[in-house]
This record gives C-alpha cells, structure tokens and sequence, in this order.
C-alpha cells in the first residue's frame, strides 16, 4: 500500500434532518409517515396537484432556530424560502423548496473533542430548511414512486470543510444527533432516515494550506460505522489515484456497505444549475426579539454544556460525557437532578443500564442515608403543589401516558430535597391523581 | 338577466330557480355554438326551491370532480380531487357550476387564440376574438350564457376580455382573493377575479370571493368590506388621474371612446387631472421577463408522472415561456434580468403610490386598439404581448382595477378601467358603478353576427 501518512483528510459535512412536527412542511397532511401503505399520506400540496400552494409550517422554522441557536449560530431576521429548480420523478413541483442566499441559521459552531482534553471548534456555515422529495424503488427494471416523505420538515445542515479524520467527522453528527433529539425536535433515527449524513471528502500533502480543486460528494451513509469506513476509503482511493498522478474528479459516490466500496454514482463536469429563485407563494420573513426570545426561551441544557458543568463540578469526564451524550441518561439526570446529592447521582446514572429502574435505586440510596423522610401532611402538601403547577402532565398521566407519572414523581423528590421516598410518592400519588 | 335580477326574483318569489336556469340555458343553446365558449359542459338540476345561481369557471380553476384542463392538451382527462377556494365560496352561496370555460392555454395570452381546444368568439362580432387570457368567461357572459363567470388576471386577462365585450372585470388587489386552487401562471401577479354584466354584480361577487384563506400564504388578511354598500354614493368632489403615459400610441377609437368617459365623469361632477406613471414603458418589458422566469417553474410539475399526459403535449406559447423563462433564470443571467426586472417593479409600484397621495382613483384605456380579428395577431407574438401595455404595470405593482363598458365603436365594445390604491375595490364600484348608471351600456346586447360595420 502507499504511504499514506504524508497526506490528510480535507472533510465537510451535510447532515440532513427530518424534523418531528406535527404536519408537513408546508401543508396540512400529518408528518407521520413510517412503515405507512406507500402514498397514502399525500395530500394535494405533497403531489404538487395544479393549483395548490405551499404554506409555511411555522413550528419547522421554530424548530430550525432553536436549534441554530444551540450551535451559537447568527439567527436571520430577514430570511425566505427559495425555489430550487430541477427534475426528478419523486420531485412532485419541478422544484424543491428551499433557502438559498438567506438560510435561517448561519455562521454557527461546535467544539468536538479529539483528545488530551483538547478540542477542535468545527464552524456551521449554515442550517436552513428545506422540504423532503418522494422515494423512488426501483425494481423488477421498474421505478415505483411513494410521496409520502414529499414535503416532510427537512432541516440540513452544512458544515465548513473543517475535519480531518473520519472520527471527528463521526463524533460531530453524533454530537448532532444527541443534541436534536435533546431538543425535542427529531428523533434523527437513521434507519428511518430521520437523520442522513454526506460527506464532502478530499485529500491533500500534510503543509498544503489551499483546499484541493476536487471533492467527492459521499452519499447513502446510514450510520456513523459507514460514514467512517466510507471516508477511509475514500482516503486510500485519493491518495492511492494522487501518488499514481490520476486525475481526481468532482464527483458523487454512493457507500456500498456490504461490498465497503464506494461507486461512482455520477461526475459532474460543471456545478448543476438550480436556477434558485425566491419562492413567490411564500411571503419573506422578518423575524423581530420578541418572537426570538418567545421561542428560545426554554431551551434545554446542551449536552456540551451540560459536559462541562459536570466537569468543572470535578465529575470524572467519562461520566460527564456519559451522563451529557448518552439520551437516557442525559434525561435521567435533568429529571432527578436535586433529588439527591449530585455526586451520588452522577455516579448511580453512570453505573445504571436499564433507567426505569433509578427511582427506586435514589429511594435505596437515600435510605442508606439514613435521610430524615417528609411527614404525611409535608407529603400531600407537595403532591398537591406539583399536580397544581403541572396541568398538562397530568392531563398526558390521566390520558395513559405512564412516563408522564416519573415526571410528577421526579417533581416530588425534588422540592422535597430528596428527603421523600420515591416508593411511597409514587403510591399517592396515582391515589390523588385518581381522585 | 343579471345577479342583481336573480338575487331580486328569488326573494319577491316572481320566479323559479327553473325560470333562471332555462333562460340561461336556452341562450346557451341557442349561440353557443357560434361563440365557443365552453370546455366542459355539466347537466344540473338545481333543486325545486333553491335558490341557485348559475356560474361557469374559466377552466384554470380546480373544480373537485370535473375535468380541469387549463384549455391545454397536456391536462386531458386530469379530474381534480379538490376545489378551488373561490369555487367552495361560491358553492357555499349557491352559485352552480353549469360549466368550465375556454382561456388561452394555462391563461397564456390576449387574445384567447392560444387555447388547445377551440378558439371562442366575440359574441359582438364573431370575426374578431373576445380577448384573452379568460375568452371564454368574457363570452360566455356577454353572450348571456351565465351572470358571472370566475376569470383570472395576471397582466391583463380579465380587463382586456372585459373591454372587448362590454362586460365588467375586475382585478383585485393581489392578495385580496385566495389563489389556493387555480392553477399558477405567474404566482407573483396572478389575481382572482370574475367577470360581470353590471357592477354591482361584480361587487356583490367579490364580497364571496374575497378575503384570508389559511391555504395561501399570500392573502390577505385585512377585513372585507360589504362592497355594494357605498355603490351609489357618486363621484362628486373626487379626484380622478389620468396617466398621459397611456394617451400615446393609442387607436384613435380608443381615444374617442375615452374622451367620452372622461366628459361624463367631470359632468358627474369630479374633478378630472392628469398624472405621470414614468415606469409605464419599462413596465412591459420587465412582465416580460418575471411571468416567463415564474411560468418556467411553475410549469415543472406538468412531466406526465402524477397527473396529465407528457410535455410533448404542451403548446407553443408554453413552450416559448418556458425557454425564455429558463434563460431568464439561469446561472450569469439571473442578476442580468431577473434580478433588474424586480428592481423595474419597485419603481412601476412607487410610481403608482406617489400618483394616489393626490387623487382618488386612475382613469385609462385597457387596450390600445379594438378587439382584433380572429388570425390577425396571434403570429407575431410580439405584437399580441403589446395589447397588455395598458394593463400589466397594475399587476406588478398589486393594485386592483376594474374594466368598466365605456363605450361602442362601430358596434364593438370598448372599455376602461379605474384603478385604485391596494384594498380600495369598494371606491372602484362607486366610479364605475355612476359611470354604468349614467350610460347603461349593459343594455346593449351582442349580435352575434359576422362582422360588425368596421
């Protein structure tokens, strides 16, 4: 093989997120679109009927925000939708609708660690939002078209060329995919195609300072293993044509995980003309603080962030990056965060598999403790104060939502300093919440 | 028989809704086959009792079970599953729907002669065209097939057809009536309206149609006025403009007719000045260049896929709107023309708001010439673009306007228009409703003959 160590990695991302709305980008028909009878969620606007125009889907375009401003990107106050014009069976209108020169997010970043403590500050050039095309399956030598992914929320973001191994490229989007679904705003699930990854590979001699005048566009990435076994052989590919003095084209390869090869899909000799022009069917936005602060205004705690408090708490970093990028774990610590000293708890939530079990582990612990418990009268006091100010979780509790139950129970534990017995909340409380 | 008669007789109970139906109706067979008005015909047998009203809709109109063709080959036997907004509001107010109406291909002209199908008649002389784009909805009415028909206009096309057949069109503001259901031509211009006999029909048919529609993000969602309320009130001590720019190059027909128009208003007591629209000759040109930029996507849709047969099947205009379009739009020419034609836009748009901080409404021909003769332009497409001079620089800019009868030249209709500020339609009915009192033009019905004495 070549040497390959005088040459480095030049790679960008483009991470494609479906967002969890109720409704579709810009119409009425519901967003919930998995394992459904292929076309059977499109309305007139998903298939592009004569005649139907687009209304804009404001919870995407809060979602986007939201999330631009966890990566500390500049939100737009004047921002639009763009049409991008090209041809495809599974493309209903002849164009999709998306941002072109105005995006609502730019300019953002996301500091990832590359070890010895050290990070490295990737820069968001951008996230705008954009609706999804159909699918087209080929087979039998025929083309099927489902439409029911045509016009769901589609949220991309795009990074500047900053990675250059294929491990940071990786540790990104999962940094990415944790702080989506913190956010409440998707469930990036990348075999539903929640969450779909591309990336922009080059190569160039280690000391070169100009980016090289090529890329391959990887696509068909479906998990963070295939993005980095993708990437590498892409690296070998690059280097092996560079030393052997071939020519390397501007080209899109699609990630045949099976084979671990990647095959030209298409080379594109000159940059596609979109022919981008501002949507006429969608008014141009201005967006003024009192909407900015309406909608930003309880964000959750960032998993980075969240990273760093434990640390500077002096949490051994490997359970703060557990407790900040593991889900369940992250939620489990956001839940019952005061309900015991903060020590105990990081280190009962770093040590626990299964989360649904913790109630009952922080009740053991704090019995341990020999924690003076709350009297009876204390007890209703605050199971009465908890029902009082969260009305909407207990609707959710009443109408058989049982999570909703570890919430209210969490809630108890809290203002009671810990002192409560998780067991015995819990049993008023589904007494008081029956009555 | 106009609205006004319908909407009368149904509540002194003088006549039945069979009454209504079998007049309209038998003049539909009676002429019909001279003018061509008609795409899609629909039997109905409004209930025994009702009170219906009949209406046809020009054929870019989605109508939910009835094929919707937009007079182009492409969209043979395409059966929508929805109906328009405009055509559920009217439903609601029981209008029915004895058809759909010819237009020129996807609304793409002047003079109606670009239809795929069939090219319609001027009922007032059936050797010369009625107009375009909404041929058939001028026809249709002027011929007495229907009280009202649902027309759009994107750079002219309800005025112009209006003018030619002496009826009465309006163009409301953009914005003022949902687009959602009619198919797009140029979705930045495209304003829904509907042609008449007489003016307070027009009014009482904009008080159905108009106002915010959760499915187009570009309506509007100030309040709507009742727009036959101040009708009557006349136009003594308003202030009416007359925009030299549209005086030159005009036949001198038009010219007489207008001047009639103008002597009437000042002895119906307003006062009549002249303004400048500066921007009107850049206005042509710069439609010119947005319509074909927005047509070229628009049309994207229409591959044969979901609906409707393939692009072989499209017309030569939509074809040559297209390729300009798409010229227009591409990479190193953007900025060049489509970029510049939006910059042209803002001037033909402040042209018009500096023009009404001192008058009232505009006055001014719709077409430059009289209705041509069917064959007589259509080969040069230069010179049919030319017959919307008068009326695109309102849609770039918004404004509503309304074609009113202004008058006759040798037996052919001849109109005008008055142009308002944005949301001012309810001002247009009181002008052109003192003008139609005065002259009565509407009473003047079509021959229906070959050719009229010019």
């Amino acid at each position: 093989m070549s040497n390959n160590s005088t040459y480095e990695l030049i790679i960008g991302l483009e991470i494609h997120i479906q967002l969890n709305t109720e409704s579709k980008m810009f119409g009425v028909g519901s967003n919930n679109i998995w394992k459904e009878e292929p076309n059977s969620h499109v309305a007139p606007v998903d298939l592009g009927l004569p005649g139907t125009l687009p209304v804009p889907n404001g919870k995407a375009i809060e979602f986007t925000q939201r999330c631009g401003h966890a990566l500390h990107c500049n939100l737009a106050t004047n921002s639009k939708f763009d049409r991008k014009n090209y041809f495809y069976p599974d493309l209903p209108k002849g164009y999709q609708i998306s941002q072109y020169d105005q995006p609502f997010c730019t300019d953002g970043y996301l500091d990832i660690p590359i070890g010895n403590n050290e990070t490295k500050r990737i820069t968001i050039r951008r996230i705008h939002l954009e609706e999804d095309t159909g699918k087209s399956l080929h087979k039998d030598g025929k083309t099927y078209l489902d439409f029911n992914k045509a016009g769901v929320p589609l949220m991309e973001l795009v990074t500047e060329p900053d990675f250059r191994t294929s491990a940071q490229a990786s540790d990104f989007s999962k940094m990415i995919q944790v702080a989506v679904r913190v956010l409440g705003i998707s469930d990036a699930d990348m075999e539903k195609g929640n969450m779909r990854l591309e990336a922009n590979v080059s190569v160039r001699k280690i000391g070169e300072t100009t980016l090289p005048n090529y890329r391959v566009e990887l696509k068909n990435i479906n998990s963070f293993k295939f993005l980095r076994d993708a990437v590498e052989f892409e690296f070998t590919r690059q280097v092996d044509a560079q030393q052997k003095g071939e020519r390397l084209y501007m080209e899109t390869r699609g990630w045949d995980s099976k084979k671990g090869v990647s095959v030209l899909q298409r080379r594109k000799e000159t940059e596609s003309d979109y022919r981008y022009f501002p949507e006429p069917d969608i008014p141009p936005f201005v967006f003024d603080k009192i909407y900015f602060d309406e909608i930003l205004a309880d964000l959750p705690t960032m998993p980075w962030d969240l990273e760093t408090q434990l640390v500077n708490q002096g949490v051994r970093s490997d359970y703060a990056q557990m407790l900040a990028y593991e889900e369940d774990k992250y939620r489990a610590y956001v839940q019952y965060k005061d309900t015991l000293d903060d020590e105990d708890l990081v280190k009962l939530i770093a040590n626990t598999k299964d989360m649904s079990t913790i109630e009952n582990e922080i009740t053991k612990i704090k019995s341990q403790k020999n924690d003076v418990g709350v009297s009876a009268d204390e007890l209703s006091r605050l199971i009465s104060m908890v029902i009082e100010k969260n009305p909407t979780v207990v609707l959710d509790y009443t109408s058989g939502k049982e999570n909703a139950l570890h919430f209210l129970v969490g809630q108890v534990m809290k203002l009671s300093q810990g002192r409560a017995d998780a067991t015995v909340v819990r049993e008023h409380l589904i007494q008081n919440l029956r009555d | 028989m106009n609205l006004n008669d319908i909407l009368d007789g149904y509540s002194n109970k003088s006549f039945s809704v069979h009454e209504v139906f079998t007049t309209f109706l038998q003049q539909i067979d009676k002429y019909e086959s001279k003018v061509h008005s008609f795409i899609t015909r629909i039997d109905i047998n409004p209930k025994d009792g009702s009170n219906a009203i009949p209406i046809a809709h020009k054929d870019i109109y989605s109508t939910k079970g009835i094929e919707t063709t937009a007079a182009s080959h492409i969209l043979k036997g395409y059966v929508p599953p929805y109906s328009a907004t405009s055509v559920i509001r009217l439903e609601s107010k029981g209008f029915e729907t004895l058809g759909k109406l010819n237009c020129d291909a996807f609304a793409h002209g002047t003079t109606g002669e670009n239809s795929d199908i069939v090219i319609t008649k001027n009922p007032y002389d059936l050797s010369r065209v009625p107009g375009g784009s909404s041929s058939g909805s001028a026809a249709a009415v002027a011929a007495g097939f229907v009280p009202v028909a649902t027309a759009t206009d994107t750079g002219g096309s309800i005025r112009l057809p209006s003018s030619y057949t002496n009826t009465v069109g309006i163009k409301p503001t953009y914005g003022r009536v949902s687009r959602y259901g009619v198919i797009a031509m140029t979705s930045s211009t495209d304003s829904i309206g509907h042609i008449t006999k007489t003016v307070w029909d027009s009014a009482y048919v904009l008080g159905i149609t108009a106002g915010y529609d959760e499915h187009d993000a570009t309506s509007s969602r100030i309040d709507v006025p009742a727009y036959t309320e101040h009708i009557d009130d006349g136009v003594s001590g308003m202030t009416l403009g007359l925009p030299k720019e549209y005086l030159v190059n005009i036949d001198p027909e038009i010219e007489r007719v207008f001047n009639e128009v103008v002597a009437t208003y000042e002895k119906l007591g307003a006062r009549i000045v002249e303004v400048s629209l500066p921007h009107t000759h850049n206005a042509l040109s710069c439609y010119y260049i947005i319509t074909p930029s927005e047509i070229s996507s628009n049309l994207g849709r229409f591959d044969g896929i979901r609906f409707g047969l393939d692009r072989s099947k499209f017309g030569e205009e939509a074809k040559r709107r297209i390729l300009i379009g798409t010229f227009c739009l591409s990479a190193g020419y953007y900025d060049e023309y489509y970029r510049k034609a939006q910059k042209v836009r803002t001037l033909v748009k402040n042209d018009f708001d500096n023009v009404f901080t001192s008058v009232d409404a505009i006055i001014a021909p719709v077409s430059p010439v009289l209705a041509p003769r069917v064959g007589s332009v259509i080969d040069d497409p230069l010179k049919t673009y030319m017959l919307d001079v008068l009326t695109v620089p309102v849609n770039l800019a918004g404004n509503p306007s309304l074609s009113v009868p202004g008058g006759f030249s040798h037996g052919l209709p001849v109109g005008f228009q008055i142009i308002g500020k944005h949301f001012d339609e309810q001002l247009l009915y009181t002008i052109g409703n003192a003008y139609e009192k005065e002259t009565q033009h509407y009473k003047t019905l079509p021959t229906f003959s070959d050719s009229t004495t010019i």
